[in-house]
């Protein structure tokens, strides 16, 4: 097996080594040394993929020390998608050079709990009893890390009966809703307020069930194969013809299926190509902002899935503008990634912190009350920051502020 | 390879912690930004204190061992590429601005500072810092001083050297000096300091920098001009600098790399364009208005297709928007872009130019021209695959008359990029023999043992050596070629 296919061999050769790159990489900016940025890290992958055997340690290690939060390909002047050189080199370090017991763990927890929805729900009302009789709580003595898990929802749209939404307004589309994994037991709120916001727009919404996580944990973290399965039977869930868009309100999720055609095969292209981001459809519908005064400061955090991979950031700002009575602040470093990067926050505890101090000083600078923010990841990990730095800042998504100017 | 005792000794100087010589780190210093360049160093050193430094250095004359200086490693020329039997010595974690003196329009920095990050901190104090070279964002001061680093702003506001006033260096053979100072003037001895502005880490490493400081001008104003013509674009360019206007950005962008543009980023540019040029006027408002009147005429007069001025700063980025990606925008179409920077008098600009394009149709290569033409200075990018050798040597070729034209018309190869490596072999084109012979004397002088940066701007060892002429005949050969003996 090689570690790049022929496509990613031409990819990497495409770097022209100008180093315009390192300094919008957190761990290049954190470590201060070459072999932590992506310049360096692509000189790694190449020189790997003559020479497979005797992966060292080092490399691996490197490989997973990335965010892959991609800020690197918004600012590569050659238009290297590094994201899926790291990915690929992750999954070749999976399949060919991990301990058993590792390879073992991991599984376990990607596959025993992600990739079967049943299961995924099972475990996930198992867990809220437990959060519910506050057990966390004494978890958290023990390890900070149980912080940054999320408050479970007491329903699931999964489990839901309704299965479609009608429009409040003149109808004038019919989109459908990824309800996803975390999502869907852990941002109940932010679904509620995605399709209330998508009826007020003229959208009837429907929500096919059971539809289960749409691989992109398994895709970062080197599982190739299940990240496809479960692609294949998200894709069946969605009778695509009927829909005039798939709605994602989940940045990581969204630019995982778009890139479905690129990762798996074509089969995927008319699914993928329907699939767009709330911010993104709502500015191409010409979005009608409700005429309900909203007077908050707000500032916005750009999701490293929706400002990097799917380059969607004008787009929420110029919505959030559209809002009467708001008063907008950019944030500096806005398109910084906030650390949380996937699991990257778990299995990289101390340096995900360090990130995350930098992020929550900016955001503190702009004395705002709300930080927009279009990703559960980066939601639960900036609202951690915030407990962290004692800040009054809410953490929320897009459509939840969209949603406060109906009430 | 450097022996392991003496790898060792130089791990004793700066710490188990700031030495590495894993494959990977040997890997990622291997190269800069410079194309078709790489070698693995033996090591990779952050120092901690200018003494370490020193240390170092001397236990290389001892030991006999090449020491190259790096920064952020986005150099054009190969300068902090590693060469045989060398360590790498890493500077761009000393990042302080360690004091701004505010009545002297000075700044004492390390060496590590990134450039844009200097420029940053001294305009929120209005005040301005003007070298701009492409890789601001992260490029060292170091390295911009040891590289003689231009930009954009050339023209009126000259290159870095022009704001250096003095350099805590360490010296080849060990021992620390401060050159220069705060003074304006200053005729004490030989001017030390210019010897090591632009010596490409072949006579000291630096460890401090004092650099000069200028009020940050009032206002300014961009302009974008569109020309069908590319005798129109540079005769308006001529004209306003005759008109006594000096524009503190004078771009021009040739046709291929506005369809590269075009192709990547979808700016607008008609197909009916063939040139387009870049003005940015500062100063105080009412020199900003007039100038930008004047310029306007000028332009008109000369058949241009468009004329478009920024009202305020997001207009200023759209319109600076095609030149900033200039560059990658070329840089996309092949895998190996060499970017060269060719500097003519400004009044042979057009005929370089022309020059520029016949090169690239007679040896079959994309060269995409853009450049800072206010200064006459001009990046030709050649675009080719390494992997196709034929292609390779096309376009090695054509580099080669594009330094021939450039001093045929009485210009440089080099404008801002540096020797370093990729130029060596083409420096005695420009620098007759004895000119390089005293470059070596001076090297051999400060650095009786060749260890800092050794073989970088010229070779250490005249070139006929190990084949030199052995009868009249071949010596006569070799006086008539011009061949230094």
């Amino acid at each position: 097996m090689n570690l790049l296919n022929q496509h990613q061999v031409e990819t990497a050769n495409s770097c022209i080594q100008c180093g315009l790159c390192l300094p919008t990489c957190p761990t290049y900016i954190l470590s201060g040394k070459e072999v932590s940025s992506p310049r360096g890290r692509i000189q790694q992958i190449k020189y790997f993929n003559s020479n497979p055997i005797n992966l060292s340690d080092e490399f691996i290690s490197e490989m997973n020390y990335c965010l892959d939060c991609q800020a690197c390909e918004t600012a590569c002047p050659a238009g290297v998608k590094y994201g899926s050189l790291v990915e690929s080199a992750r999954n070749f370090i999976t399949t060919e050079n991990q301990t058993v017991l590792k390879k073992y763990l991991k599984k376990i927890l990607l596959n025993g709990f992600f990739s079967n929805q049943k299961r995924f729900i099972i475990i996930s009302k198992i867990l809220r009893f437990f959060q519910n009789i506050s057990f966390f709580n004494l978890v958290k003595i023990f390890n900070r890390k149980i912080l940054l898990f999320p408050n479970l929802n007491q329903t699931f749209y999964s489990e839901n009966n309704l299965e479609f939404y009608l429009s409040i307004a003149t109808k004038r589309f019919s989109v459908a809703l990824l309800t996803g994994c975390i999502m869907d037991i852990a941002f109940k709120k932010i679904h509620d307020d995605t399709i209330e916001v998508l009826r007020q727009q003229g959208c009837d919404v429907y929500i096919p069930k059971m539809q289960g996580c749409c691989g992109s944990i398994h895709g970062h973290n080197g599982e190739h194969d299940e990240a496809k399965r479960l692609a294949n039977l998200l894709k069946s869930k969605f009778n695509v013809e009927k829909f005039d868009a798939i709605i994602s309100n989940s940045a990581g999720c969204g630019a995982f299926i778009k890139e479905y055609p690129i990762n798996f095969d074509s089969s995927f292209s008319t699914f993928s190509n329907k699939v767009l981001d709330f911010a993104e459809f709502l500015s191409k519908i010409n979005f009608i902002p409700s005429k309900n005064k909203l007077n908050v400061k707000v500032t916005y955090h750009d999701a490293c899935h929706l400002a990097h991979s799917q380059k969607i950031s004008s787009q929420p700002r110029d919505l959030i503008k559209l809002i009467s009575g708001i008063e907008y602040k950019e944030l500096n470093e806005s398109s910084w990634c906030c650390g949380s990067a996937g699991v990257y926050n778990i299995t990289h505890f101390e340096d995900s912190i360090k990130i995350l101090d930098r992020k929550m000083e900016n955001i503190n600078k702009t004395e705002t009350e709300f930080c927009v923010a279009s990703n559960p990841g980066c939601i639960i990990q900036l609202e951690y920051g915030a407990k962290k730095s004692n800040s009054n800042v809410k953490i929320i998504h897009l459509a939840t502020l969209l949603r406060m100017t109906y009430v | 390879m450097i022996n392991k005792t003496t790898l060792n000794k130089i791990k004793e100087i700066v710490g188990s912690k700031n030495y590495f010589d894993s494959h990977a780190y040997l890997l990622s210093y291997s190269y800069d930004a410079t194309p078709l360049i790489h070698q693995k160093p033996d090591a990779v050193v952050f120092p901690n204190n200018v003494e370490e430094i020193s240390k170092i250095v001397r236990l290389a004359n001892e030991y006999k061992f090449a020491i190259v200086p790096r920064g952020s490693g986005t150099g054009l020329s190969g300068g902090s590429v590693p060469i045989e039997d060398s360590i790498i010595l890493v500077t761009s974690h000393w990042n302080k601005i360690l004091e701004f003196d505010e009545k002297n329009f000075t700044v004492l920095v390390e060496p590590g500072v990134i450039t844009a990050n200097l420029q940053s901190y001294v305009e929120d104090r209005n005040l301005f810092y003007p070298p701009d070279p492409g890789s601001s964002s992260i490029s060292t001061l170091g390295g911009n001083v040891a590289e003689n680093a231009g930009g954009l702003r050339g023209l009126k506001y000259g290159v870095t050297k022009n704001y250096v006033l003095g350099l805590e260096v360490v010296l080849p053979t060990g021992e620390i000096i401060f050159t220069g100072g705060k003074s304006i003037k200053d005729v004490a001895g030989y001017n030390l300091k210019d010897y090591f502005i632009g010596s490409e880490g072949t006579l000291g490493i630096f460890s401090k920098l004092l650099l000069k400081l200028i009020p940050l001008p009032e206002s300014k104003k961009t302009i974008l001009v569109e020309f069908s013509t590319i005798e129109d674009a540079i005769n308006s360019i001529n004209e306003i600098i005759l008109s006594r206007i000096t524009p503190s950005m004078l771009e021009f962008i040739d046709k291929l790399t506005l369809q590269c543009i075009e192709a990547y980023a979808k700016l607008g540019f008609s197909n009916s364009v063939e040139t387009v040029i870049l003005i940015e006027v500062d100063g105080n408002k009412f020199y900003v208005e007039e100038s930008c009147e004047k310029i306007k005429e000028i332009v008109l007069k000369n058949n241009s297709l468009s004329f478009q001025i920024s009202k305020d700063t997001a207009e200023e980025l759209k319109l600076k928007k095609a030149r900033k990606i200039a560059f990658s925008s070329l840089a996309r179409v092949k895998p190996t872009a060499i970017s060269e920077d060719v500097v003519v008098p400004r009044s042979e600009l057009l005929k370089m130019v022309t020059q520029i394009n016949s090169i690239s149709k007679k040896h079959d290569v994309q060269i995409g021209t853009f450049g800072h033409a206010g200064d006459g200075n001009l990046h030709p990018i050649v675009l080719c695959d390494e992997r196709d050798t034929k292609n390779l040597n096309n376009a090695l070729r054509a580099v080669n008359d594009i330094f021939d034209a450039s001093i045929n018309l009485g210009g440089t190869i080099t404008g801002e990029h540096g020797v370093g490596i990729a130029k060596r072999e083409y420096l005695t084109k420009q620098i007759s023999n004895p000119g390089i012979e005293m470059m070596r004397k001076i090297k051999k002088s400060i650095d009786p043992n060749s260890v800092l940066n050794p073989g970088k701007i010229f070779d250490l060892k005249p070139k006929c050596e190990g084949k030199l002429p052995s009868n009249q005949k071949q010596v006569e050969e070799y006086l008539a070629k011009d061949l230094w003996i």
